[in-house]
């Protein structure tokens, strides 16, 4: 059996609850910009776009340097945040959520907007004759039909997050127990004389954690597709 | 009684309609392309004038001078479509339950029964609709409209995705609907022979204009006009 060591714990119960954070709080913003993307035209669309798309594209390094001097310590935003909110992203495990969820954000973006554009926008014309605004249009009859590129979309940004290693590192560094993920700790192994053993066993604990959110979300978005073809 | 006098520009194509509807069952009745379904759209809010008045009863809908626009929402007017819209992710007992839920109408058993009797849609009421043949989704659609209580029934339309035993199947429930429910209703078509069941007066129009107003009368003649 597998038996893993307590540093070997927290460094899956840290990814996994980063993991976990970066997904829960990239989600309302992922389907805000999402619509935006699909529904509205406004000045500067093509420019939200390509920013959301970024780091899908650029080295993660680079994403990570870019957190370091914005949301670090004497970074613009991270300071006005520290000093008003007493957020602080530096060095912390919040840090890596941050990074995880910004590399994570374009494949959620990217999956919620594919499948608000295939909704037949006919649908919510009928559940405005029907007396619904159009907070509870989007609510009963918009989201509800995108669902299944949401759960897509959540699953996709998880994974990104569960294996961020290059933004993460470069913007809050390596540290066990606070910024030390699952990955962070297999490189660290790896690199250490005797750390074979360890890492083999945090590769298959990746492995495992992978198959489960593949598994899970290939039954949700069965349950959601089975609903709109009856029974 | 629905007061419409509005015009919309629509591409190269403008609307200009002026008619009154009264209780019963008034036809739009027109070639295909002469705009029917917009007007109906227009009532209903899903596309705004370009300048008119849209009144129904003693609430105005619309009125560009006073610049009144009443959401879609607000306007309670039941909309059955062509193809049905039912809501796949919804039962049928909960796509006929939306309007009442929308417009913070008590739950009433007792309607709901009824309609459902009215539309003989009770079989149906645990199903999704993607597993409805076309005149049962047109049934339910019907009965989701009813269900909100409309001011005004407004149809596109809604027969003619149907084969002509699927007509004539739902023929006779639209007919019990204009002789029970008593709400005025709106029909678009430009099939005669299905508006001289339905219709108690006729709008006929025609490359966007109102050509003639009148009785059933003027199916004939439309029909004749658009043969030559």
């Amino acid at each position: 059996m597998l038996e893993l060591t307590p540093d070997e714990w927290i460094a899956i119960r840290l990814s996994l609850r980063i993991a976990l954070v970066a997904t829960a709080v990239a989600l309302p913003f992922g389907v805000a910009v999402a619509w935006l993307l699909a529904r509205k035209e406004f000045w500067g669309k093509a420019l939200l776009d390509g920013l959301v798309h970024l780091p899908l594209v650029l080295p993660p390094v680079v994403t990570g340097y870019l957190l370091l001097i914005s949301f670090g310590r004497k970074g613009p935003i991270g300071a006005f945040l520290a000093d008003t909110f007493g957020i602080v992203f530096s060095f912390r495990w919040t840090g890596a959520a941050l990074a995880c969820g910004v590399m994570g954000f374009p494949l959620l973006v990217r999956a919620i907007r594919l499948s608000l554009e295939a909704i037949d926008r006919r649908l919510e014309d009928a559940a405005a004759t029907l007396g619904a605004s159009r907070l509870w249009v989007f609510a009963t009859v918009t989201l509800p039909l995108a669902l299944p590129g949401v759960i897509a979309g959540l699953v996709l940004c998880f994974a990104k997050a569960l294996g961020e290693f290059g933004a993460t590192i470069t913007f809050v560094s390596n540290i066990p127990g606070e910024t030390q993920t699952l990955s962070a700790a297999i490189y660290t192994y790896t690199n250490v004389p005797g750390g074979d053993a360890a890492a083999g066993r945090l590769v298959v604990v990746a492995i495992a954690i992978a198959l489960v959110a593949l598994i899970a979300s290939e039954w949700f978005a069965r349950r959601a597709g089975m609903r709109f073809h009856g029974e | 009684m629905l007061m419409v006098a509005v015009e919309k520009r629509l591409g190269d194509f403008t609307l200009a309609v002026k008619f009154e509807a009264t209780a019963g069952a008034t036809a739009l009745f027109g070639p295909s392309g002469a705009g029917k379904s917009s007007v109906a759209n227009l009532i209903a809010g899903l596309i705004a004038p370009d300048r008119g008045r849209i009144a129904l009863d003693d609430t105005v809908l619309f009125d560009s001078t006073s610049r009144i626009d009443v959401p879609p929402h607000l306007r309670r007017i039941g909309y059955v479509f062509q193809e049905g819209r039912l809501f796949p992710h919804l039962t049928v007992r909960r796509n006929l339950d939306y309007g009442r839920y929308m417009n913070g109408l008590p739950r009433a058993d007792d309607e709901m029964a009824r309609v459902v009797d009215l539309l003989d849609i009770g079989p149906l009421l645990a199903r999704r609709p993607g597993k409805l043949s076309g005149g049962e989704r047109q049934r339910v659609a019907i009965g989701r409209a009813l269900l909100m209580r409309p001011r005004l029934l407004l149809f596109d339309e809604p027969l003619a995705s149907l084969d002509a035993r699927r007509k004539r199947e739902i023929l006779p429930y639209l007919v019990r609907l204009r002789d029970d429910a008593k709400v005025p209703m709106l029909y678009v078509s430009h099939h005669a022979p299905e508006l001289k069941r339905i219709a108690t007066a006729v709008v006929l129009i025609e490359g966007g204009r109102v050509a003639a107003q009148g009785g059933l009368e003027l199916l004939d003649a439309g029909a004749t006009d658009m043969l030559a």
